[in-house]
């Protein structure tokens, strides 16, 4: 039998922790622009756009990402498409942060007083005018903690992809394990790794709640 | 031709008939005073006059300018008539001169040093122009509006709405932005205000509209309706007030 040392195990696991990392980076700026996208239909004036952005929404908060991981990755193949991996988690990990990124910055939004709507409208400004000029820019700071808070779960949410064959740190602690025969060293290592990545994020958003708290300027 | 023109203008919130039926014609220059009691629709009538509200019958123009839902037509009714709030409603994010500046570039696409001076000038109109960098947060209520009624201005309207424009003001600060409304009526602005200030009313406005239960109860210039009221009502009204 191969010996594994500690340096081994830790070693394949940080290389394994990139491919998180890169996933991650994808979701959460892919979400985001899927998100902003759901979010102007979501407070649109259009019935129809509204509607088919909260079932959207539904949709993808109201079904676990493990499903909608099997569906993108064996559902897209039984149609006859055929989408590696990677492919597939980047796909799902995408709607389903733009699922819950749209929800956050809709509650954002609305907690703009509506004067600042009646302001810019008898002024002259049309909906987008608003939104870019008044609307977005104060929603943006008050955005910013909850956003940040949320992307913990999205690190952790790449974990699930693990189970459609995509080699990121939970796979590799599967299949280091697997080699090794010490789980909970491998495991431990795992959830260490995945708390030094999310730690910092959670940190900030504390920090950036409380930054942003005292700068906000009231009227 | 009147610069405004309101014509049986009907509103309701749901089964509630807040506007049954309003006519009323302003001329160029005149200052117009709307009183009433809450709830009597006068809030919502100035509202409709710049589209914030929907109206469900009749009509209402603006130097020629027609209330329509469509983006395009607001636009073009909001251009010609400005509206001041109770609540200010200052862009918190922006200084008082970037306030001004806003809309004129984002709506009328003025290039932004034509924009700034003409923030300037008007900022200086209201009495602070020093106050050019000054977040809203950094104003009193009475400076706030002030800057409110200079961010109105900059877009050069033909009429002014000013709906409650002091009742969120301590009382020290009222007159501030009094003195102000009152050089805009000098200077032959078109000013449709509701107010509570009744001896304002009576010094400036050239008539006096007693609105109840939704409709024009009373209307005149400001000695007839104060001095001589013909109704129970607006009687009863003017007598609470004191």
């Amino acid at each position: 039998m191969i010996e594994f040392t500690t340096w081994d195990i830790l070693r394949n696991l940080l290389l394994a922790a990139r491919w998180t990392v890169v996933l991650s980076l994808v979701a959460f700026t892919g979400g985001a622009i899927v998100g902003l996208a759901i979010l102007f239909l979501r407070i649109s004036k259009g019935k129809a756009a509204r509607v088919f952005a909260s079932g959207y929404i539904e949709l993808f908060q109201g079904t676990p990402l493990l499903m909608q991981l099997f569906l993108s990755f064996f559902g897209l193949s039984l149609l006859g498409i055929e989408v590696p991996a990677w492919l597939a988690a980047g796909i799902a990990l995408i709607l389903w942060t733009a699922s819950f990124l749209a929800e956050i910055w809709r509650g954002c939004v609305e907690a703009i007083p509506k004067g600042q709507w009646e302001a810019s409208a008898s002024l002259g400004m049309g909906r987008l005018q608003q939104m870019r000029h008044v609307i977005l820019p104060q929603a943006l700071k008050i955005a910013v903690p909850p956003t940040v808070g949320f992307s913990v779960q999205v690190v952790k949410g790449t974990s699930l992809t693990s189970i459609i064959g995509f080699t990121e740190l939970a796979k590799a602690g599967q299949v280091i394990a697997n080699a090794t025969f010490a789980p909970f060293t491998v495991y431990g290592f795992v959830a260490l790794i995945y708390f030094v990545l999310c730690f910092p994020l959670s940190k900030s958003s504390q920090f950036l709640e409380r930054k942003l708290n005292v700068a906000h300027r009231n009227h | 031709m009147s610069l405004i023109e309101i014509t049986e203008v009907r509103k309701s919130f749901g089964d509630n008939e807040v506007l049954k039926g309003i006519d009323l014609n302003v001329e160029p220059g005149e200052v117009i005073a709307i009183i009433g009691k809450s709830g009597s629709g006068k809030s919502t009538l100035l509202r409709c006059i710049n589209g914030l509200e929907t109206i469900n019958a009749g009509s209402i123009q603006v130097a020629g300018a027609q209330l329509a839902t469509d983006e395009l037509h607001l636009k073009a009714l909001r251009l010609k008539v400005g509206m001041i709030f109770q609540g200010f409603n200052l862009f918190p994010h922006k200084t008082a001169g970037q306030n001004v500046m806003l809309s004129q570039m984002v709506v009328k696409k003025t290039p932004k040093p034509e924009a700034e001076a003409m923030a300037k000038k008007m900022l200086d109109r209201v009495g602070l122009g020093h106050k050019f960098d000054a977040y809203p947060d950094e104003l009193s209520g009475g400076q706030q509006q002030r800057v409110a009624i200079a961010r109105a201005l900059a877009m050069q309207p033909v009429a002014l709405l000013c709906d409650e424009v002091t009742s969120a003001l301590d009382p020290e600060l009222v007159q501030e932005v009094l003195a102000v409304v009152k050089e805009l009526a000098a200077e032959g602005m078109t000013l449709l205000m509701v107010t509570h200030e009744m001896r304002f009313a009576r010094d400036v406005c050239s008539r006096v509209v007693f609105m109840h239960m939704g409709r024009v109860h009373e209307i005149g210039p400001p000695d007839e309706v104060f001095g001589d009221p013909k109704t129970p009502e607006l009687r009863q009204f003017l007598g609470a007030q004191h």
